[in-house]
């Protein structure tokens, strides 16, 4: 990073990358973020049944992710889902 | 046996007809014997750029329904005589051409051609599933805006769905300025967006639009998109070329190398 960077405001073109970024994740899974909410609130429903979930610190999205086949990324699900209390499931 | 490069991008205007005109020429003027073939149905250029717009007699419509020989409508290039122009047809659509007729025209071609370079349409309908459908390589075009980045991306997932061999990435209109001050996405950044490998950088350049209006490709020229096309063209046939160092220049060295050009 040069001198001058300590003085500029991020540039657009990070922007950019950071936006298309984003955007490719629903475009090449095929999801639109409706979808993605969707989804999320089938998981909640069904592991709710069972375990008493932190919903403030759910996390569910569509990442890419190294293919074990063939060479280069494949679109994943990626859920993050803390359980608050364990015991409710052995009941 | 020749090779069938489809020449395309998803979205329009981003440069595939000058791509084309320039790479391939610069083909053959590394001495290989090419075609290059326009596509676009209904809305035919390549002519133009090619400058050869007042020599169709037939077109790709006539050569594909058996109206004519294939030598009967290739066009000989001004300038080289082992470089030929198939024009498209200006007065009908798509739908005049089928997938597998491309497929077997694109056969045949390549038992007498080196590199037989498709000029693919713009969007992902009928146009694009033809200039692929014979294609053993494929050039995607884009430029650093997010538009182009997101229509190529479709492109070249639409590519691997039909089992292309090869895919590479050609990032066009650069602007170094742009690219030092923050202000636009540099080729890595496309790159890397992508996950393609790259074959091209080509910078912004005015005498695009020069060469343009005389018709007449200016790949070898020392213009730096002249330079630019022609490193393709060599990278297609195989050779190694190092990338044109376009990002690393300071601004003195660019003030000095500027100069010296002018002179």
């Amino acid at each position: 990073m040069g001198f001058a960077d300590f003085f500029k405001k991020k540039g657009t073109g990070s922007i950019a990358k950071d936006r298309l970024k984003l955007v490719l994740v629903s475009d090449r899974a095929g999801c639109s973020p409706e979808i993605m909410e969707q989804i999320k609130n089938d998981i909640i429903g069904v592991i709710s049944k069972y375990i008493e979930i932190d919903l403030e610190g759910l996390d569910i999205k569509i990442t890419q992710t190294e293919s074990e086949t063939h060479n280069g990324t494949v679109p994943a699900l990626f859920a993050n889902i803390p359980i608050k209390d364990l015991k409710s499931s052995k009941k | 046996m020749g090779e069938v490069i489809v020449v395309t991008s998803g979205k329009g205007g981003v440069g595939k007809t000058t791509t084309t005109a320039n790479v391939g020429t610069g083909l053959a003027m590394l001495e290989k014997k090419v075609v290059l073939i326009d596509t676009d149905i209904g809305l035919r250029n390549l002519d133009v750029v090619m400058g050869l717009e007042n020599r169709i007699v037939y077109n790709l419509v006539d050569v594909i329904e058996g109206t004519c020989r294939i030598r009967n409508a290739l066009i000989k290039d001004k300038r080289y005589p082992n470089l030929y122009l198939l024009p498209s047809a200006q007065t009908r659509d798509k739908n005049a051409v089928s997938p597998e007729q491309m497929k077997k025209l694109a056969e045949e071609l390549k038992e007498e051609f080196d590199y037989i370079l498709m000029d693919c349409p713009a969007g992902i309908e009928q146009g694009f599933k033809n200039a692929i459908a014979g294609a053993d390589r494929a050039l995607v075009v884009t430029t650093p805006e997010v538009s182009a980045v997101r229509d190529a991306d479709r492109i070249i997932g639409l590519l691997e769905a039909n089992e292309m061999k090869q895919t590479h990435l050609i990032v066009n209109r650069l602007r170094m300025d742009m690219v030092k001050r923050g202000d636009m996405m540099s080729s890595d950044d496309v790159c890397e967006i992508l996950a393609v490998d790259l074959i091209g950088i080509v910078p912004d350049d005015e005498n695009i639009v020069i060469s343009t209006n005389q018709g007449e490709p200016l790949v070898g020229s020392d213009s730096l998109a002249g330079r630019a096309y022609m490193n393709i063209a060599r990278r297609i046939t195989g050779e190694e070329i190092p990338f044109m160092d376009l990002n690393e220049r300071n601004s003195l060295f660019e003030k000095l190398f500027g100069k010296r050009k002018k002179n």
